[in-house]
């Protein structure tokens, strides 16, 4: 294929006409892990054993001419995050090192069904709190493109492994721009979707009225095939919308011509490397010429999402994070002659790494008596009004879009010791969470070797509208072509 | 007794009628099974789980909130309760809260109840909706257990709770609701009192010139009035030595009948409720709750009134049967199959109460059936035995289940109604007593010495007619 790695819905294609192995294509993927995985480090598990059986039974299958599902010998990566039954699933954290989940989150068990192979979990961010995933507690995950930067977070082994051609495809989770962000940065599609269009059941919880699973591809069709997969109705997640999944590969080509589209002058001004902003107003331009709409607009309540995000988020986690005590399950510290409380305090203390304590702290605080008022319920009315605000640009535009990350991939260990600046990184990502709207990262060009994300963001369930507009322009820009440099 | 005593309560009930958990679909039955199988990701708090709301314990706490009288909102939403204990697998509780845009499922309720021949009205606060914590097992005491064991099969059970507002002036009264609630909701079909647990209540109480205090785990009805009787001696000992009562919260030992200190006002945790973002609001339509109305069963004010206008029964009578809803329908079974309702009611309010408290049974508890209590009443009315005898083998039904015909069988106590042996029988009894027959001729009460002589000699078996007639017939022909 000249250098250009297969695409998921290729792979499943040539397997489902028994014109590529299964088998092989896991072994191929087996051998650039060899090659690379230790400069690259985008995995905390890998379950190469259990790959080549089930890829080994793919082939049974493809040979007995049975039926095929969709993502027919299709190797899957999946966040450490969301849960697969008899697989570690650590969420990057000592805590849960040795957890190893009794059952599989409704999107893995859907991906499943339809034939992908699992390969491994990937490094993230402990429980998914940050931007860089620097803050694992087994090692950060390199960038790709350049060995020196951050593939993002929190999904960054995500991201990491396809942009090196370690997985063909790759589910992610998104809480404040979680998978967008390293999408943006390794210069992969990721998608987050509709709060409910895609089940949370065995999602590890940082912020439940936030996060989504999401896809991580290397091209927006396979976006389209694994949201196929994996979105609609989920008995088991009270959030869910009972919706049927779309097809939503049939209108990736129906092009952008007469949508309309604005760019909020809140997401693409202060704050925004102008080598970002240049390469997003391009991929506009881009647009513009395929027969859309595009004109700047505003979203004044933008100014405090971060701020909500940031209260409504760790108020959320120091209540999710409340049952890792070490009583049922994970890391339990020594705890000889100390009453429960004690050895709950120990256990907590030696358990979470420095930015999940610090988010735990911060959250118990926003939700105490007296301080509630002023943090936590102000905070939810700002998110009732960012949605306002969205409801009424949604009016004027189909589609609102802008840098995903308002900076290139910074330097590893850059923004470790700053926090806050990399809670500033989220600026553009945050306010889709906050609204529950679908929001898209689409690669639209190359800054000095490093990619930039152009993201688009549509009303509730809008996400063919998202998948039609990055289809266009990833024709365009066919960043998929390059390779990574490793 | 002088101060006024105020008391309010917080009553959990488990709602045991449903077959599953509240938010789960693991068994709820969970008495007597070994520990931790009756779980499951949600009810452990497994990362990733999720909690899906069990559409029959939402129609069942509304069933209690309509019976208490209470307002039911528009919309309600579970919140997460935050604190850290051993017994809990999240380290949060769903419950229900009323503020922060919050409403429990019903409000502003009431329920009235008989107090000292008046009716009293107490006033409901709310009536929610949460998950039961887990069980803690302490190896030996709790004192010197060297770990602790936790059982989550019960995590997750639903409890409905019901806090009153401070309307109880003393402990008889605060047990005296208990005992009505429980007739409540056993009417409406939600819940089996019998089953070890099922109802917990915590009691704040306060004296005048003291401070309100809270006391903990109260498991039992006769605990309630012996762990309030304590607590208001406790605090009137402080008053009267001048000494603050504290504002605290205390915990009812049960074993040794005190309460004591658990945590003060001070210490007292930030719970940082906020809205369970796992769940979706719940929106309650009047369609919904028109057909639960629809489908209320009678309930223990009404059947008392009915009780009254249908069978006849003084007031007292009918309010004693309808406040244990089993003894209310042990009423109207033996009524059904033997009429004279006075008569079962007289039976059933004083023997066998009396009976039943002896054995400190409860009616479903013990082996008395509708059909023996009744098949023993029919044997009194066709004289096969006097009604002392039908006390004394009552006791006999109520521990061993037999029937009445086989235990007077059994002990050969059918009634002696053969004359010519009677008549034997008085000759000794004159022999024996020729200064009683002296008297007999001019004093009433020397006959009835006689007579009594006679049922000595027979062991209470003589038909006392009969025996009256003979004795009498004797005399008389001296």
């Amino acid at each position: 294929m000249g250098g250009a790695k297969l695409h998921a819905h290729h792979v499943a294609e040539l397997v489902r006409r028994g014109d590529l192995s299964a088998y092989e294509h896991v072994c191929q993927i087996l051998e650039k892990i060899e090659r690379i995985e230790d400069k690259v480090r985008a995995y905390i598990t890998l379950i190469p054993d259990i790959a080549l059986e089930k890829a080994k039974e793919v082939d049974r299958k493809v040979e007995k001419g049975k039926r095929l599902g969709k993502l027919a010998g299709v190797v899957l990566a999946i966040k450490d995050v969301i849960s697969t039954k008899g697989i570690p699933t650590t969420c990057g954290s000592l805590m849960l090192q040795d957890y190893i989940p009794p059952y599989d989150a409704t999107a893995v068990e859907r991906a499943v069904a339809e034939d992908a192979i699992i390969i491994g979990k990937t490094n993230m961010d402990e429980f998914a709190m940050g931007s860089t995933t620097e803050n694992s507690a087994f090692g950060p995950t390199f960038n790709p493109w350049d060995l020196s930067r951050v593939p993002g977070g929190s999904s960054g082994g995500s991201a990491a492994a396809l942009a090196a051609g370690e997985a063909d495809i790759s589910l992610g989770s998104d809480t404040g721009g979680s998978v967008r962000c390293p999408a943006s940065f390794c210069g992969v599609v990721g998608l987050k979707p509709t709060y409910g269009l895609v089940s949370r059941y065995g999602l590890i919880a940082y912020a439940n009225s936030l996060e989504q699973i999401g896809p991580l591809t290397l091209c927006v069709r396979d976006c389209a095939l694994l949201m196929e997969v994996v979105s609609g109705h989920d008995p088991r997640d009270s959030t869910s919308i009972p919706t049927e999944p779309k097809k939503y590969q049939d209108v990736l080509e129906k092009g952008v011509e007469g949508l309309r589209i604005g760019v909020p002058e809140e997401m693409i001004g202060e704050g925004v490397d102008p080598l970002v902003a240049k390469e997003v107003w391009r991929a506009v331009d881009t647009l513009s010429e395929l027969g859309a709409v595009c004109e700047e607009t505003s979203l004044p309540s933008l100014e405090y999402s971060l701020a909500a995000y940031y209260v409504i988020a760790m108020s959320e986690a120091s209540s999710n994070l409340a049952r890792y005590d070490g009583v049922r399950y994970g890391f339990r510290a020594p705890d000889e002659g100390m009453d429960w409380s004690s050895a709950y305090s120990k256990t907590r203390r030696l358990g979470f790494g420095p930015e999940v304590r610090r988010r735990i702290l911060l959250g118990t605080y926003a939700l105490s008596a007296g301080y509630f008022d002023k943090y936590y319920l102000k905070a939810m009315k700002v998110r009732t009004l960012i949605k306002r605000d969205f409801d009424e640009a949604f009016k004027r535009f189909d589609v609102l879009a802008s840098p995903t990350m308002p900076i290139l991939p910074p330097k590893i260990g850059e923004k470790v010791a700053d926090p806050l600046s990399m809670y500033m990184c989220d600026i553009d990502t945050v306010p889709a969470n906050l609204a529950g709207i679908p929001s898209i990262s689409v690669p639209c060009g190359l800054v000095d070797g490093l990619p930039v994300g152009f993201q688009a963001m549509a009303p509730p369930l809008g996400e063919e509208l998202l998948l039609r507009v990055g289809y266009a322009l990833e024709s365009q820009v066919r960043l998929y072509e390059r390779i990574p440099v490793v | 007794m002088s101060e006024k005593v105020v008391i309010g309560l917080e009553v959990h009930c488990q709602l045991t009628s449903l077959k599953t958990k509240l938010f789960c679909s693991c068994p709820s039955n969970y008495r007597g099974r070994e520990p931790n199988t009756l779980v499951c990701p949600t009810c452990l708090g497994l990362p990733g789980s999720l909690p899906v709301l069990n559409q029959k314990a939402l129609e069942y706490g509304l069933m209690v909130a309509l019976a208490l009288n209470c307002k039911i909102p528009k919309r309600t939403m579970f919140f997460r309760k935050n604190y850290f204990y051993p017994d809990m697998a999240k380290n949060f509780q769903i419950s229900m809260f009323d503020r922060a845009g919050g409403a429990p499922l019903g409000y502003d309720g009431y329920v009235t109840l008989a107090v000292g021949g008046t009716q009293k009205l107490v006033r409901i606060r709310r009536v929610h909706l949460e998950e039961d914590p887990g069980r803690l097992v302490y190896p030996g005491t709790i004192d010197t257990a060297p770990y602790t064991l936790v059982d989550y099969n019960r995590h997750g059970v639903a409890l409905v709770e019901v806090v009153t507002e401070p309307d109880f002036e003393s402990p008889k009264e605060a047990r005296a609701f208990l005992q009505k609630l429980r007739s409540i909701l056993e009417h409406l079909g939600v819940f089996d009192g019998g089953l070890e647990g099922a109802m917990r209540c915590d009691a704040n109480i306060s004296i005048a010139g003291g401070a309100r205090v809270e006391v903990k785990n109260i498991g039992s009805f006769k605990d309630v009035e012996r762990a309030l009787t304590f607590e208001i001696m406790r605090q009137k000992q402080l008053l009267a030595k001048k000494v603050a009562v504290v504002r605290e919260t205390r915990h009812w030992d049960g074993e040794r009948r005190i309460t004591v200190s658990l945590r003060t006002k001070e210490e007292e945790y930030d719970y940082r409720y906020f809205p369970e973002p796992d769940l979706v609001p719940v929106e309650i339509t009047e369609e919904m709750l028109d057909q639960i109305k629809a489908r209320l069963p009678e309930l223990p004010d009404a059947r008392q009134k009915r009780f009254v206008s249908q069978y006849g029964l003084p007031g007292y009578d009918a309010m004693v049967l309808t406040s244990d809803k089993a003894l209310a329908d042990f009423f109207e079974k033996a009524v059904a199959a033997y009429g004279k309702p006075k008569v079962v009611s007289n039976w059933l309010m004083s023997d066998v109460l009396r009976c039943l408290n002896e054995y400190n049974l409860e009616i479903w508890e013990s082996k008395l059936t509708p059909e023996h209590l009744v098949e023993m009443l029919k044997l009194i009315d066709e004289g096969v035995i006097s009604g002392k005898i039908a006390k004394n083998i009552l006791w006999d039904m109520v521990s061993s289940g037999k029937s009445p015909k086989q235990i007077v069988e059994e002990r050969g106590l059918t009634r002696i109604a053969d004359e010519e042996y009677l008549r034997k029988l008085v000759d000794e009894v004159f022999k024996e007593n020729p200064k009683a027959v002296e008297d007999a001729l001019s004093d009433e009460k020397a006959i009835h010495f006689l007579v009594g002589q006679l049922m000595k000699k027979t062991r209470g078996r003589a038909d006392p007619q009969l025996a009256n007639k003979i004795i009498r017939e004797k005399l008389a022909s001296k």
